[in-house]
């Protein structure tokens, strides 16, 4: 079984979990002897190398001969797909992945000064440029690099042999439509999050768009839980049975115990960490610390993570006064990530709509007790943690307290999730992919 | 000449309700009333009430024949009188027929041996005495909670009287022995020991309406034949099973009440046969041989041992907590706190917590009030909390009255309670001081 998968994330090339998801995915396939050819938007070094039955490819460098007969052909099918179906001229835009309405405002008014439409038009008609350029990430530009990363990868799927197309997130879908278009193979689109669990109701159209397509578009569509395969159900309409729902896992490699320091002077430390956004729920979290704080005045509770909220979460925790018990630490990464786990007596996870939200189960493997919210899809593979309803702020307090006043419990919670952890595997995913692959394949 | 020796375990815990951490020192209501209240109506209605009736029409009907025990809970016997003393009236009655023995056991259907065998006998004192109040009977054979027993439970059932006590025909403590003979404990002399058959037990309160068994339909018929099979094999055959398995486990639409009417008579029929109760087969029979039980058995789940209640960390922490507390609830000589307390050692409570099978959602669940282990272990913990404090303060407020001491406020005697290091004043708007490195 060969797989032609797009992916805008792999390590080192990340910025949060769609990355790490998509790794834990390919190495468990690879191990089970299914050959992945994964396209990047750009790879460091510009050529792909092969392991153990993965190859990278950079979709950035793709040669582009705009004068041959064959790609012009594809060039017209790009451009007409996207005018008609996904309704946009493709123009270099200044959308992001995880911005707001706030911001899109900001971006809009510099956008309309720099008139970059022109600078589309130029790259149509310069014909000696010999390949597509893309930066990879999530630039100002987003929608064009879409774009862009879609042409590239009709002419990767046209000088590939495969059996399955296989799409990680909105931004490879068109790159998945455009590749099934051009090689009648089966499509898999993988939804490890939507517009609609970002944004709530303020969802982005062109966003939302792209996703309703490629969900339409597939043969099969892979959600990461339970509560995603009824969100999109719900929200885009898509038949009950052409999702599998398949859930993530964290790696073992990951998993190595850290020595808890406590607080010389017995103050329990409770730690959020994520992208401090509507969609991770930071202000039930500063709630439910103004509600345990007025019990258990000894506990310190850390922001760890960047955002749109943060000012106004800064600002609602002065408004409680209860600043000195509340700890900003803006965007953590390597060891102060770990650091981190170490201090923190209780991980809460208080997000309004979680697809799936591997970082509890990181939290599991540093032995940090877990408290998350049930709307979210990691809740439904884990049984040792506490769960409660998001909007639950007085309950998501009691059990912070009782957590933080009854040692045993969260000892107890820990080493049932050391052993629960054994069982929430990759290859689990990967022995349901492939499954699906092979129905596929055989054209059911 | 075997006897068929019935004993139906009556039980209905206090479930504690959903109690916050907000509501520690603010709010001693700890039960649940309405559930507990709906829960003894709705069992009254589809067991108690129906099945006491039968039986004693089964008991007029054979002339004395006819014998059965009851082993109630003082915690039972306390919310009948709450909440419905129809019921009360019917097991009145069955008693006053002569045919039905009470059996003596813990005041809360507590775990209270696994930590104090002193409160151990107090709760049994207890419930002898609720059993003399409401039925003017003195039990004479005694149950452990859930059939716990080894033999140091044996010996102290002997020292305080008894002259039978029952267990579990645990597989692991009885190996090829049957247990439809008498056997004497450990090292006892006088008192006796009936095993129970589980067996035959398991057939009426598991197996009677589970169509995947191979016996499936069970008629009254094919089980006396059972029964009738092991004449000149033993003298007793010990049919022990909760009460709720006639009409709340087993719905009445299986056939349990019609089965059960149509036995006695089919039993009987056999006149090598008859019915007895524990302390009437301890009285009858000689014991078999002696039988030693270092170990905690039990009758529950398949294991037979203690890890329904006791061993995972929640349960052990749980159990500790209660413990701590037993000699300054007594020394506050207070008998509603001292009440209040007592309950905290029910059983039920440590069952809920248990983890065992916590993902494959098993039976533990299915009796259990509350969404998981860990929040059966949070609700407990929080109001034994509560009741600590409570305890504290009667203690202080006992102290004050023998030397005045510096006066201390109740939210600095509620924080100290809790957390030495939030006595330590602090105020709001202060620098918030940089942690070290």
């Amino acid at each position: 079984m060969r797989v032609l998968m797009f992916g805008w994330e792999f390590p080192p090339h990340i910025s949060g979990g769609l990355g790490s998801a998509c790794e834990g995915i390919v190495r468990a396939l690879t191990a089970r002897g299914t050959e992945v050819l994964f396209v990047l938007p750009k790879l460091s070094s510009d050529k792909g190398q092969t392991t153990q039955g993965l190859t990278m490819c950079s979709a950035s460098g793709t040669p582009i001969p705009y004068a041959h007969k064959d790609f012009q052909h594809i060039y017209r099918e790009t451009n007409t797909y996207w005018k008609e179906n996904l309704r946009m001229e493709v123009v270099d835009s200044m959308l992001s992945a995880y911005a707001t309405p706030e911001y899109y405002e900001k971006a809009y008014a510099e956008y309309v000064r720099q008139q970059s439409v022109r600078e589309h038009a130029r790259t149509e008609t310069v014909h000696e440029e010999t390949s597509v350029q893309l930066h990879g990430g999530y630039g100002k530009d987003l929608m064009s690099e879409v774009y862009k990363y879609s042409l590239a990868a009709q002419s990767i799927a046209a000088r590939n042999s495969f059996d399955v197309i296989h799409a990680h997130d909105w931004m490879a879908y068109p790159a998945g439509i455009l590749a099934k278009k051009i090689s009648g193979k089966p499509l898999v689109c993988h939804v490890h999050a939507t517009e609609a669990d970002r944004s709530g109701t303020n969802m982005n159209s062109s966003v939302a768009h792209i996703e309703w397509e490629g969900m339409h578009a597939a043969d099969k569509v892979v959600a990461v839980s339970h509560f995603t395969k009824n969100l999109i159900m719900r929200v885009y309409n898509v038949p009950e049975s052409k999702i599998e729902v398949v859930h993530n896992a964290v790696s073992r490699k990951d998993a190595r115990h850290i020595y808890h320091t406590a607080n010389p002077k017995g103050e329990k430390q409770v730690l959020f960490m994520g992208r401090v956004t509507f969609q991770k729920g930071p202000d039930y979290f500063v709630e439910a610390a103004r509600l345990v704080l007025q019990t258990m005045p000894n506990v310190r509770f850390v922001m760890a993570g960047a955002g749109d909220m943060l000012l106004s979460m800064v600002s609602r925790v002065a408004k409680y006064r209860i600043g000195r018990r509340f700890t900003f630490t803006g965007f953590l990464k390597g060891d102060e990530v770990e650091r981190m786990y170490a201090a923190s007596d209780l991980y809460v996870m208080p997000s309004v709509s979680e697809p799936f939200g591997i970082a509890p189960l990181e939290a599991m493997v540093y032995d940090v007790p877990v408290l998350m919210s049930k709307q979210s899809g990691v809740s439904e593979v884990v049984t040792n943690a506490l769960k409660v309803d998001f909007w639950d702020v007085r309950k998501m307090a009691d059990r912070i307290c009782a957590v933080l006043a009854y040692p045993a419990l969260g000892q107890f919670m820990v080493k049932n999730c050391q052993e629960e952890l054994k069982s929430i595997r990759w290859d689990n995913a990967a022995i349901k992919l492939n499954r699906i692959y092979a129905d596929l394949a055989r054209g059911n | 000449m075997p006897s068929v020796c019935f004993y139906f375990q009556v039980h209905q815990p206090y479930r504690l309700r959903h109690y916050s951490f907000f509501d520690i020192g603010h709010n001693h209501m700890y039960e649940d009333d309405e559930a507990n209240k709906s829960i003894m109506l709705k069992v009254a209605d589809k067991c108690y009430l129906p099945m006491n009736s039968l039986l004693l029409k089964l008991i007029n009907q054979y002339k004395g024949n006819f014998r059965v025990s009851f082993s109630l809970s003082g915690v039972f016997i306390e919310q009948m009188v709450q909440y419905a003393p129809e019921v009360l009236k019917s097991f009145q009655e069955l008693v006053d027929t002569g045919c039905v023995e009470i059996l003596a056991e813990t005041y809360a259907h507590s775990v209270s041996f696994l930590f104090s065998p002193k409160e151990w006998m107090e709760q049994i004192a207890l419930h002898d005495e609720l059993v003399k109040t409401h039925f003017h009977v003195r039990p004479t054979a005694f149950r452990n909670t859930e059939l716990i027993y080894n033999n140091d439970i044996a010996q102290m059932a002997e020292q305080m009287g008894y002259q039978a006590i029952l267990t579990e025909g645990a597989d692991q403590v009885i190996n090829w022995r049957s247990p439809n003979f008498v056997y004497q404990p450990g090292n006892c002399r006088r008192i006796r020991l009936l095993l129970k058959n589980y067996r035959l037990s398991d057939d009426i309160a598991f197996r009677f309406s589970n169509q995947a068994w191979e016996e499936y339909p069970l008629t009254a018929e094919k089980y006396v034949s059972w029964l009738h099979s092991l004449n000149g094999q033993g003298e007793t055959i010990n049919l022990f099973m909760d009460y709720e398995t006639f009409g709340e486990h087993q719905w009445a639409s299986t056939g349990i009440f019609e089965f059960m009417e149509a036995l006695p008579g089919l039993v009987l029929a056999n006149p090598d046969f008859s019915f007895a109760t524990p302390s009437q087969v301890a009285a009858n029979c000689s014991p078999m041989a002696r039988l030693d039980i270092p170990h905690f058995i039990s009758w529950a789940d398949a294991e037979r041992d203690l890890s329904a209640w006791r061993g995972n960390d929640l349960q052990d922490d749980a159990l500790g907590a209660v413990a701590a507390l037993e000699a300054d609830v007594k020394k506050t000589e207070d008998p509603d706190l001292l009440r209040t307390w007592r309950r905290f050692t029910t059983s039920d409570h440590f069952y809920y917590m248990c983890t065992k099978f916590f993902s494959d959602g098993d039976v533990h669940k299915y009796f259990s009030p509350y969404e998981t282990p860990y929040d059966a272990y949070i609700f407990y913990m929080n109001a034994l909390a509560d009741l600590e404090l409570s305890v504290r303060h009667k203690l202080e407020e006992k102290k004050k009255v023998r030397r005045p001491k510096a006066k201390k406020s109740d939210a600095e005697r509620a924080a100290a309670a809790f957390s030495p290091e939030m006595t330590t004043p602090h105020y709001e708007g202060a620098a918030t001081p940089i942690r070290g490195n």
